[in-house]
């Protein structure tokens, strides 16, 4: 069975609108890990000429590519899963916070309300903990009409305040089950 | 081959390239020979310098970057060495400086002082041009090389465990992102 064969309920329009918030906002480059909420997000901008897919082995990997990309003069984003932004907590903190690099990771949140896959009910339990403990600011993502201003909002402190930020992909936007 | 007459070997050719080190002596002994604007050092993040490299190659493809990695850092980062292959950045040379250990933690010795082979696991990640040197004539030549290549290439530099007596320099960790940064503006404002 291949990917495309498998029915997973994740939206596709709040993906399409996400990753046209991404394009309005210049980002040229995306680092990707692949986790079911992202299969639509990862897709478009495979299909994007004008974007540059990096598909990783591991999310931390992100954190040195936007950094390198963002001292080049191009706009990146992260997309990742949860478990993902807590295994780059390093990079984050030992290269982004360190040298003051603007970051835009979008991850998704795993593990609230209504998950079904009990492999993914810690994570979701610390995340926002986790961004708290490390200063990031963040919001959710959670309705399709607060997207297009939250994301660009985001992009903004993460330049005028040269920091890392995220987004919380939640499961109103992303699941439609 | 000490690491120090290793980059020593290839100043030179520094001058027109970008650059990212690692933390510790690379980027000390890098500073004595000489700091230039277009050198960064990541003086911490274990691992990422080649990511670091990865990012700058991908967004500016019209530059040369070099990173100058280690073993203790390569091994924190082995997921990074099959990115660096899929995307295969023609205008980047990932060198290797592998003294076998973590010298400036008390030089405890890393895997690859037990056999493990940096050079054999960057081919099997898919790294088409590898190659491992002893000496520094091999090096200079094998850094020549990779240059008139054009294409991805990792050296593998087997260097001795001896590198400066201090890590900390005069150059802030703020002052070189930034000039680094407009190094790398400015070439984009000149073309």
């Amino acid at each position: 069975m291949t990917l495309s064969q498998i029915r997973m309920p994740v939206s596709v329009s709040s993906s399409k609108l996400i990753y046209d918030c991404l394009k309005a906002a210049g980002v040229r480059i995306v680092s990707a890990l692949p986790e079911t909420w992202l299969v639509h997000l990862i897709r478009m901008a495979e299909d994007d000429a004008e974007m540059t897919l990096v598909r990783l082995a591991k999310e931390e990997e992100g954190v040195g590519i936007s950094a390198g990309a963002h001292l080049a003069g191009v706009k990146s984003a992260m997309l990742m899963q949860n478990h993902g932004f807590l295994a780059s907590v390093n990079g984050i903190v030992s290269c982004a916070q360190l040298y003051r690099i603007p970051l835009l990771m979008l991850i998704s949140h795993r593990g609230e309300f209504g998950e079904r896959d009990p492999w993914q009910t810690e994570g979701g339990g610390v995340t926002e903990h986790v961004l708290h403990a490390l200063r990031i600011p963040y919001d959710r993502l959670d309705s399709e009409e607060h997207v297009g201003r939250r994301i660009a909002k985001a992009q903004t402190l993460a330049y005028s305040a040269s920091k890392p930020v995220a987004l919380l992909l939640c499961r109103d936007l992303m699941w439609e089950e | 081959m000490r690491r120090v007459d290793a980059m020593q070997a290839v100043y030179p050719d520094l001058e027109r390239c970008v650059v990212v080190t690692i933390m510790g002596a690379v980027a000390a002994e890098l500073q004595s020979i000489g700091h230039r604007p277009n050198f960064f050092y990541l003086q911490h993040a274990m691992g990422l310098a080649s990511s670091m490299g990865l990012g700058v190659a991908l967004s500016r493809p019209e530059l040369q970057v070099v990173v100058f990695d280690g073993d203790g850092s390569v091994l924190m980062n082995l997921g990074g060495l099959t990115t660096l292959a899929r995307y295969r950045p023609r205008n980047l040379i990932h060198v290797v400086f592998d003294n076998e250990s973590l010298l400036s933690v008390g030089g405890f010795p890393t895997a690859t002082a037990t056999g493990s082979d940096l050079t054999a696991i960057a081919a099997g990640a898919g790294i088409q041009r590898t190659v491992t040197v002893r000496t520094l004539d091999e090096f200079r030549a094998s850094f020549a090389e990779a240059l008139a290549a054009n294409d991805l290439t990792t050296i593998v530099a087997k260097v001795e465990a001896v590198g400066p007596s201090g890590y900390v320099t005069d150059l802030s960790l703020l002052e070189n992102r930034y000039q680094f940064q407009r190094y790398m503006k400015n070439l984009h404002n000149k073309e």
